[in-house]
């Protein structure tokens, strides 16, 4: 079964959300990962850029496929993880950690209710797996 | 589990394995174990082994057969000697290409063409359709496994497992012997750009042999590799894919194809259009493109010239041993010089890329 971290919060599309000081931190899941394959590109906002929630953010390519990226939250880039132009697998190796892609200003903070919890994400993705 | 899905013989010690199984040209296939680039990379450095069971065999044999197959194919089979392989394609009388395909001479009068399995029916309906009288064709696809040694240790390792010295094999030359026991057809041949060899046996023994030679292979790090590092290593070699780069509706000439094509050797199915497209110089060719602005190009993305279209990428990927975004496209000939600075349409924005030699990463087959 894959690492689930329980102070994060999910998207049905597999990304996480965590809080940071008002901010909060995105990137996608180690489940999602293992179900794309080694990543070879990422393509995300430049800071100053808006995101909504549920709409596509960006986009992360494995050698087989093409997958959006989905905003957990409505709000502000403020920080984008560069790094993952020149080392797209650090999604595959540090999901959770340096494999990040975006850091947000919410919006609407309310959002984050909304929002999968580790054992409502895990139970979907068991479902998922059947 | 789609069970109109055909199996290869290898089926559950993929999945015993743990490889990720998909649907290809009518196959449940494993498209990795343990994942794309890992697996392209131990082919580069080491040895892979690959299920291609599912790869089609015919045979040809009788008075006719050589007439049937010179018709039939664009190369010229009469300059084949017993023990060769020759690549080649299969043309329709307007050129396009049914499917390309080894030709083994086995006997004077008897011959083995080793199709695309997706293509199986199609080419069987092809073949018996326009063979000549004197040639009794038959189809043991389904009685023959396939498993493609490749990689620097693949010499090594076959040849330890063989009854016969592997070493004397040539490229695009074959022998009949064993390996690990089993009665094989061993041909010095691949489609990865390593050297290595394409081990054809009964049905029954693959699963034999494939234990065989990950078992002996084990203390040199060879491991099973599925289609999608097939796929990445061949395009690294700018390998044309049967339904991706070449189809129905492509020429050899515009792919690249013009050295399997001998107009000399006499009539052949096709020959009139493809010399009408010689003797005019092909509209487009399939050419090499590596981006110049990170992105990843893919099969149907738009080429452009200047923001007007010009073509099409037929293959694309990022190519783990030249770590670049490369791809093969189909681009307007006044625009397929080396070198000629074009762009690929991804998601609606012109990404530069660049038309560079081929292949993308060195050839390392056997020569001689």
């Amino acid at each position: 079964m894959s690492n689930v971290p329980a102070d994060l919060r999910y998207t049905r599309e597999h990304e996480w959300a965590k809080q940071e000081a008002g901010r909060v931190r995105v990137g996608i899941t180690a489940f999602a990962q293992e179900q794309l394959g080694d990543v070879v590109f990422v393509e995300l906002p430049k800071t100053g850029a808006r995101v909504r929630a549920h709409q596509t953010f960006g986009v992360v390519e494995s050698v087989k496929a093409v997958s959006d990226l989905f905003a957990p939250m409505s709000g502000e880039v403020v920080e984008t993880n560069a790094e993952l132009g020149q080392k797209p697998e650090t999604v595959n190796q540090d999901p959770y950690g340096k494999g990040w892609m975006i850091v947000v200003t919410p919006a609407d903070p309310k959002e984050w209710d909304q929002l999968l919890t580790a054992a409502q994400y895990e139970e979907f993705i068991a479902q998922a797996g059947r | 589990m789609d069970t109109s899905l055909k199996r290869t013989p290898l089926f559950t010690a993929h999945v015993e394995a743990g490889a990720r199984m998909v649907p290809f040209g009518g196959w449940e296939m494993p498209v990795q174990y343990t994942g794309i680039v890992e697996e392209h990379r131990t082919v580069r450095a080491a040895a892979g082994c690959f299920d291609v069971s599912h790869m089609g065999e015919f045979e040809v044999e009788g008075p006719g057969a050589l007439a049937a197959l010179q018709r039939l194919t664009t190369n010229d089979v009469a300059a084949l000697e017993i023990g060769q392989v020759q690549y080649s394609v299969l043309c329709h009388p307007h050129g396009g290409i049914v499917d390309d395909l080894t030709v083994y001479r086995l006997a004077a009068e008897r011959f083995m063409i080793t199709v695309n399995a997706s293509n199986i029916a199609k080419d069987w309906a092809h073949v018996t359709t326009n063979g000549d009288a004197g040639a009794r064709w038959r189809n043991v696809s389904d009685d023959t496994g396939l498993i493609a040694v490749q990689g620097p240790r693949a010499e090594a390792l076959v040849g330890r497992l063989a009854d016969l010295d592997v070493t004397r094999l040539g490229y695009y030359r074959f022998a009949a012997g064993k390996v690990a026991g089993a009665g094989a057809l061993i041909s010095r041949t691949g489609y990865t750009g390593e050297d290595g060899f394409e081990l054809y046996v009964a049905a029954p023994d693959t699963l034999r042999l494939w234990k065989a030679l990950l078992e002996a292979g084990r203390a040199e790090h060879v491991a099973p590799i599925g289609l999608g590092a097939r796929d990445t290593l061949r395009l690294e070699m700018r390998y044309a894919l049967y339904g991706n780069d070449i189809d129905d509706t492509t020429n050899p000439l515009e792919a690249g194809l013009g050295w399997v094509v001998k107009p000399a050797k006499g009539d052949f199915i096709g020959r009139e259009a493809i010399e009408r497209v010689r003797a005019a110089g092909p509209a487009r060719r399939l050419v090499g493109l590596e981006m110049t602005e990170r992105a990843v190009p893919r099969h149907g993305y738009p080429v452009l010239k200047d923001g007007t279209a010009t073509g099409v990428v037929t293959s694309g990927s990022y190519g783990p041993s030249v770590d670049r975004y490369i791809a093969m496209a189909y681009v307007a000939t006044p625009h397929a010089a080396l070198g000629t600075e074009l762009a690929v349409e991804i998601r609606g924005q012109a990404r530069a890329a660049r038309v560079v030699k081929t292949p993308f990463h060195p050839s390392r087959v056997k020569k001689g």
